[in-house]
């Protein structure tokens, strides 16, 4: 059983406040991402895990038992670093075994588990190298072999494909993610990049200055963020915002911004209502909005600023009055910077968001 | 610009350095005596070497003093001062250590001057007084173990330097190495067993050798604690050179017994250079002048 419970988790060093009063249940087996910018205090949060630091505030509960004052070696753990730190003066083989022999475990089943390890990431071939002799994702293989090796009941792991070739990324992030379902490791996974959160794990939680911002399913995050922060950190190119006013006429709501009006979806009238007239930050994500060359064809008029080409589809830019807009269009687009395009936003994919205090409003 | 940026240095190292032994090797050649005269005798010197009674003595006290003030004290007490003030808070550890090194910056007949009164055989030397504490009659230390109080003195101004690279060495360890063993299940001592000491053995070897050298070559605080006595007891090899050329006024023998050192440290260190690899230990320049 790995079931995690974070309560009121906080940490201070010296005068900086890195993480405040962290509430996060971890289910058994579960993948989790703690998501953020570098300083949002997620890393500090998996040194905490790992007994590396202690809380300041709060408790860690392990299947329900306080482990704030565990050492590491008693946390049934294992944690794949963002260095890999393999230990460079040990073969492979050595730096797999070298839980187990702190344990003093018998030779034979040294032997044995080190090689079940090592077959879980097909490291078989390269017991008798050092770690300098290893490729990036060999070396990688090899720290999440070791973290294995003890059958931890958590593993840990720090930013572990920030330092793979793209290519490479992909790949150990399918692989991984297979291993730990196969396994029923519960896992937490820090990182930075949303498209290895969204991809990888069950579920996000996304921090940011030592506050948890949302917990949620890749999904919840990316349809219902909860604020600006959520929906800007997660989706590439981020969502655009752009200041309007809400309007009614003839009991039709509208965000009214300048050069366009979008129309707001039905059901999120009576929301709106008490905010009639008043500022809001309308939210649309790239892939939302369907761009068109026809003259006249939609009712907000731009001005491509400049095109991307990404292969499978396109990244434009359009000026709306003074605003740019991030849009994707799909393969053939045949926009040109300068050129008058008109843009449709279904109105069921806006999001809404309070300007000041930034949360979402619907 | 080569000559600009090495003449300094090799200015440096041929005055006091290559022009001593050269002059040295010739005044071996010598009987120049404590009135500077002198005739050239050949290698009648060198073949006094071997008729000198006091000589295996002397050899047997130079090993004595080497090995222990360096295993114990020059890279023993200068590792475990590096690993203690670096797993203790780091402006703690800065402090200690700076304290660690003040006798270095003390001028060398102050520092044995002080360890004298510590000593000091009266009951009004500190250890004494210390003594008296508890009831024990006043002790001569220096008479009744002179190689303990010698290797006491050197040592614990010797483990300084250790400290200081060592500690330096140790910092230079990533911390995720530390880290990681924490979470496979390291104690902090296994971390130092396993992790540390094989991630610092470059540094600890140059430790070893260069104190060595520098061991061989010392004799001043025990000139000052016992003069090298009683008799020739504690006098090592450095000092017996000492004490021939300048004490006893025997110029030529002492410069044949001088000679004969700093071809066994130029030995040494060159084969030092090539067994252990110290290339290996240098990075490469990051400018190159023509």
């Amino acid at each position: 059983m790995g079931r995690i419970v974070l309560d009121k988790l906080g940490k201070r060093f010296g005068v900086v406040e890195a993480l405040r009063d962290l509430n996060l249940e971890i289910a058994d087996a579960e993948l989790i991402a703690l998501l953020g910018p570098s300083g949002c205090g997620k890393t500090t949060t998996l040194l905490m895990l790992a007994g590396i630091y202690k809380p300041t505030s709060g408790q860690i509960l392990f299947d329900g038992v306080a482990v704030n004052d565990l050492p590491p070696q008693d946390r049934h753990i294992g944690m794949v670093f963002q260095s890999y730190a393999l230990y460079p003066h040990m073969t492979v083989f050595d730096n797999i075994a070298f839980p187990l022999r702190l344990l003093r475990r018998p030779v034979d089943e040294i032997q044995r588990r080190v090689l079940e390890a090592a077959a879980l990431v097909q490291i078989e071939a390269l017991m008798d190298r050092r770690p300098s002799q290893l490729s990036g994702g060999q070396q990688q293989r090899t720290a999440l072999a070791r973290a294995l090796v003890k059958q931890p009941t958590l593993l840990l792991l720090d930013e572990p494909l920030s330092n793979l070739d793209a290519k490479l990324r992909v790949l150990m992030r399918a692989e991984i993610k297979h291993l730990q379902r196969r396994l029923g490791i519960t896992t937490i996974l820090v990182t930075h990049d949303q498209v290895e959160a969204m991809t990888m794990a069950d579920r996000i939680a996304v921090l940011r200055d030592g506050l948890l911002q949302q917990v949620g399913t890749p999904d919840d995050l990316y349809y219902r963020p909860a604020n600006t922060f959520v929906a800007g950190f997660i989706g590439s190119p981020p969502m655009n915002f752009i200041p309007a006013q809400v309007e009614t006429t003839d009991g039709q709501v509208a965000f009214a911004a300048e050069g366009m009006r979008l129309p707001a979806a039905e059901w999120t009238a009576p929301h709106l209502a008490r905010r009639r007239g008043g500022p809001v930050l309308v939210g649309v994500r790239p892939e939302d909005i369907r761009l068109s060359l026809v003259p006249g064809e939609s009712a907000v008029q731009g001005r491509i600023l400049d095109v991307e080409p990404l292969g499978r589809e396109l990244v434009v830019a359009v000026t709306v009055g003074r605003q740019v807009v991030v849009a994707i269009a799909e393969h053939g687009f045949a926009g040109k910077p300068d050129q008058p395009v008109g843009m449709f936003v279904p109105p069921e994919r806006i999001y809404v968001f309070d300007p000041t205090t930034e949360s979402a409003i619907v | 610009m080569l000559l600009l940026f090495l003449g300094p240095f090799v200015l440096l190292t041929v005055l006091f350095f290559v022009m001593p032994a050269i002059i040295t090797a010739f005044l071996a050649l010598t009987n120049l005596d404590a009135a500077f005269q002198g005739t050239y005798v050949g290698l009648d010197n060198f073949r006094g070497l071997f008729a000198d009674p006091l000589l295996p003595r002397v050899l047997l006290n130079t090993v004595v003093y080497v090995f222990f003030t360096l295993i114990c004290f020059n890279t023993g007490l200068g590792l475990v001062l590096a690993l203690l003030t670096t797993h203790i808070p780091d402006r703690v550890g800065t402090v200690f250590r700076a304290i660690w090194l003040l006798p270095r910056l003390t001028p060398m007949v102050v520092y044995g001057l002080l360890w004298l009164w510590f000593v000091d055989p009266t009951k009004y030397g500190m250890l004494n007084t210390a003594r008296s504490w508890f009831g024990l009659a006043p002790l001569d230390l220096i008479s009744a173990s002179p190689w303990l109080v010698i290797v006491l003195v050197n040592g614990f101004i010797g483990a300084s330097l250790g400290m200081v690279i060592l500690t330096s060495a140790i910092k230079s360890v990533p911390e995720d190495y530390v880290r990681a063993a924490r979470v496979d299940g390291a104690s902090s001592l296994a971390i130092v067993r396993h992790v540390i000491l094989p991630l610092i053995r470059w540094p600890l070897t140059f430790v070893l050798v260069n104190q060595t050298l520098a061991l061989l070559t010392s004799y001043e605080y025990i000139l000052l604690v016992t003069g090298g006595g009683p008799f020739y007891d504690t006098t090592v090899y450095a000092l017996y050179v000492f004490r021939r050329a300048i004490q006893n006024g025997d110029y030529g023998y002492g410069a044949a017994l001088a000679f004969i050192l700093v071809v066994v440290g130029a030995v040494a260190a060159l084969s030092y250079w090539r067994l252990l690899n110290f290339e290996r230990m240098i990075s490469a320049p990051k400018i190159e002048a023509d």
